[in-house]
């Protein structure tokens, strides 16, 4: 056995490979809602578990806006395990004894799947700003293309926090009859004013880094500091006050004043150091690109979520978390009374929790309990 | 001997009364015990209404559709007619905060609704009142004025007048003593009453006859 890979232990789904399949290859092209195309489209994913002969167990799980295909599992290597680790693993919630997970990173993203830093073929350059706008149902489309190559027509179920909740409103909306069942995580059917104003001020805070050059960084200096700014607002939004209490205090570190102005806060110090770890693994112009997509989305389309729901067979599980502010839980209530008005199958829990919007990714427990029942109720129902 | 046979549970008068094939909405349904038995041994369509969060975990674990919300907001959303059968086991007196609006909307969203609550006015109750001067505890209604999770006190008379007056329907009804039922005057012998009832409106079409019989109101 070979045991240099990886400092961690391989709990849960062990080792996983990255994965890409291309859609759309010239002359064939994949459209877009904007009205433009793109040829081809390349979309990494990664699966775990097995798909079983009559192919009705697979479960889509859709990442949220920083996150990425790589939902559990370790890459060769890697000191720390997908986003999703702790839910997805033999006897997890998304059981891989059970169940096909499958995974994939979102159109406009830069972890594998086409998007502004990947280049253009018809100029030989990154795309950058030149990108076409993307949309939440434009995503969705490119994962149905993934379902398509793997074999699946119908999932078992589709699971997502945040954006990935868009997106599985989205497969509600466009692709009723390909789930028996959604779980929705900590989402809005359209985002509010609030939810739009922190995203504008991480795209200005983008904008206005001299070495974003229009979107044209690619082969200088990146727009780091904006993209660094941009996350600390990000992270400010997923957590609650009672979370940075807890994890931060008013504590000091050593080093914390060798910033201007800084106070050396231990919060200031776990700011600086997400923003710039960030800056490591994403790109600034699909931080504006997929933060434009989640602002300008709405599973209605403008009309009543209700009406967009009508005839949905599928079997729907709604969580929202106690001290979730960016998302509060007004706003998975309102995707409840839309399933309530359409007659859908419908279940509602307000998990309690102090960690603000992060909690769809740290509590487990009370996610795994909940998930865990649900999928099993929908196998049951066959 | 002839062994002696149980008395029915209140429960049991539920599950007798809905429907097999049915749909349901339990207002206030606890951990989801009588929605599981109404799923298993009915095939009942289960969803319920639950405000604690330990016993919404548990009505999943069950498998049943359960919302996290307050009884008093749960209704209006539904189209009319969307349920077969809604039910407050004890809740209408524990949880509700308008009992008369949200009485009503279950009404509205159902084809007949199942009420069961504690009887106020239970000759024990009636005793301690009269004779004592204290606010009544009986098994039915066990606890002091100060750690009561009621919040609404009525009587089978109060619930059968108020049905009357509202044009309501009773189409079933049956009450408890101390572990037994009881027929005779139950508005002074029974700790607590279940009924089935119906808009007036609605259920004259369905009813072919037969009103529970006996005074209720005494």
């Amino acid at each position: 056995m070979e045991r240099e890979d990886t400092t961690a232990v391989l709990d849960g789904v062990g080792l996983v490979e990255p994965r890409s399949v291309t859609i759309a290859p010239p002359p064939d092209s994949f459209l877009l809602d904007c009205g433009e195309s793109l040829s081809p489209v390349t979309v990494a994913y990664e699966t775990y578990g097995r798909l079983n002969a009559d192919r009705s167990n697979a479960v889509l799980v859709a990442h949220a806006f920083s996150g990425d295909a790589h939902a559990a599992g370790w890459h060769r290597g890697d000191r720390k395990p997908g986003w999703w680790h702790d839910m997805i693993g033999p006897g997890r919630a998304f059981d891989t004894d059970r169940f096909f997970i499958v995974c994939s990173n979102v159109l406009g993203g830069c972890r594998g799947t086409t998007g502004p830093s990947t280049v253009d073929p018809a100029t030989g350059r990154p795309f950058g700003g030149s990108f076409p706008p993307v949309t939440i149902p434009d995503m969705v489309r490119v994962q149905a293309c993934l379902l398509d190559h793997l074999g699946i027509d119908t999932l078992l179920s589709v699971a997502g926090g945040s954006m990935g909740g868009q997106q599985v409103l989205e497969w509600l909306v466009s692709y009723s009859g390909r789930t028996r069942s959604a779980i929705v995580c900590a989402t809005a059917a359209k985002h509010s004013p609030q939810q739009i104003a922190f995203n504008e001020v991480g795209r200005q805070a983008i904008l206005s880094d001299p070495n974003w050059n229009h979107g044209d960084y690619y082969g200088g200096e990146r727009p780091a500091g904006g993209l660094s700014v941009a996350r600390m607002v990000g992270h400010i939004t997923y957590m609650s006050d009672t979370s940075m209490s807890e994890k931060f205090g008013r504590r000091v570190c050593p080093d914390g004043r060798s910033h201007p102005f800084g106070n050396g806060f231990e919060v200031e110090d776990y700011l600086h150091h997400k923003g710039s770890s960030f800056v490591e693994r994403f790109d600034a112009n699909s931080y504006l690109y997929i933060t434009r997509a989640i602002d300008e989305y709405d599973a209605a389309r403008g009309g009543s979520l209700a009406a967009a729901f009508e005839g949905l067979e599928a079997r729907v599980l709604v969580m929202s978390f106690g001290s979730d502010w960016l998302y509060p839980s007004y706003q998975s209530q309102h995707v409840v009374r839309a399933c309530k008005r359409a007659g859908v199958e419908v279940s509602y829990c307000e998990v309690p929790s102090t960690y603000g919007h992060d909690a769809f990714l740290l509590e487990v427990d009370e996610q795994t309990r909940l998930i865990t029942h649900f999928l099993r109720t929908v196998e049951e129902e066959g | 001997m002839a062994v002696r046979k149980e008395g029915r549970s209140a429960q049991d008068i539920i599950v007798d009364w809905v429907e097999p094939g049915s749909s349901v909405l339990e207002l206030g349904c606890g951990s989801g015990d009588l929605l599981a038995r109404l799923a298993s041994e009915r095939g009942v369509r289960a969803h319920g209404i639950e405000l604690d969060d330990a016993s919404v975990f548990s009505c999943i674990e069950k498998g049943l559709n359960v919302l996290h919300e307050e009884v008093d907001d749960a209704l209006r959303d539904y189209g009319s007619g969307a349920f077969d059968y809604t039910i407050f086991d004890g809740s209408l007196q524990r949880v509700v905060r308008r009992p008369h609006a949200v009485l009503r909307e279950a009404l509205r969203v159902s084809e007949k609704t199942i009420v069961g609550f504690s009887n106020f006015a239970h000759y024990r109750a009636r005793a301690q009142i009269l004779l004592r001067g204290r606010t009544p505890v009986t098994p039915s209604l066990p606890y002091a004025w100060h750690d009561t999770p009621n919040l609404h006190f009525l009587s089978i008379g109060d619930f059968v007048d108020y049905c009357e007056s509202g044009g309501i329907t009773i189409e079933k009804s049956w009450f408890s003593g101390a572990g037994r039922e009881v027929r005779l005057r139950p508005n002074l012998t029974a700790l607590s009453g279940y009924f089935l009832i119906a808009d007036l409106q609605d259920a004259a079409a369905r009813l072919t006859g037969g009103t529970p019989g006996g005074n209720l109101s005494s």
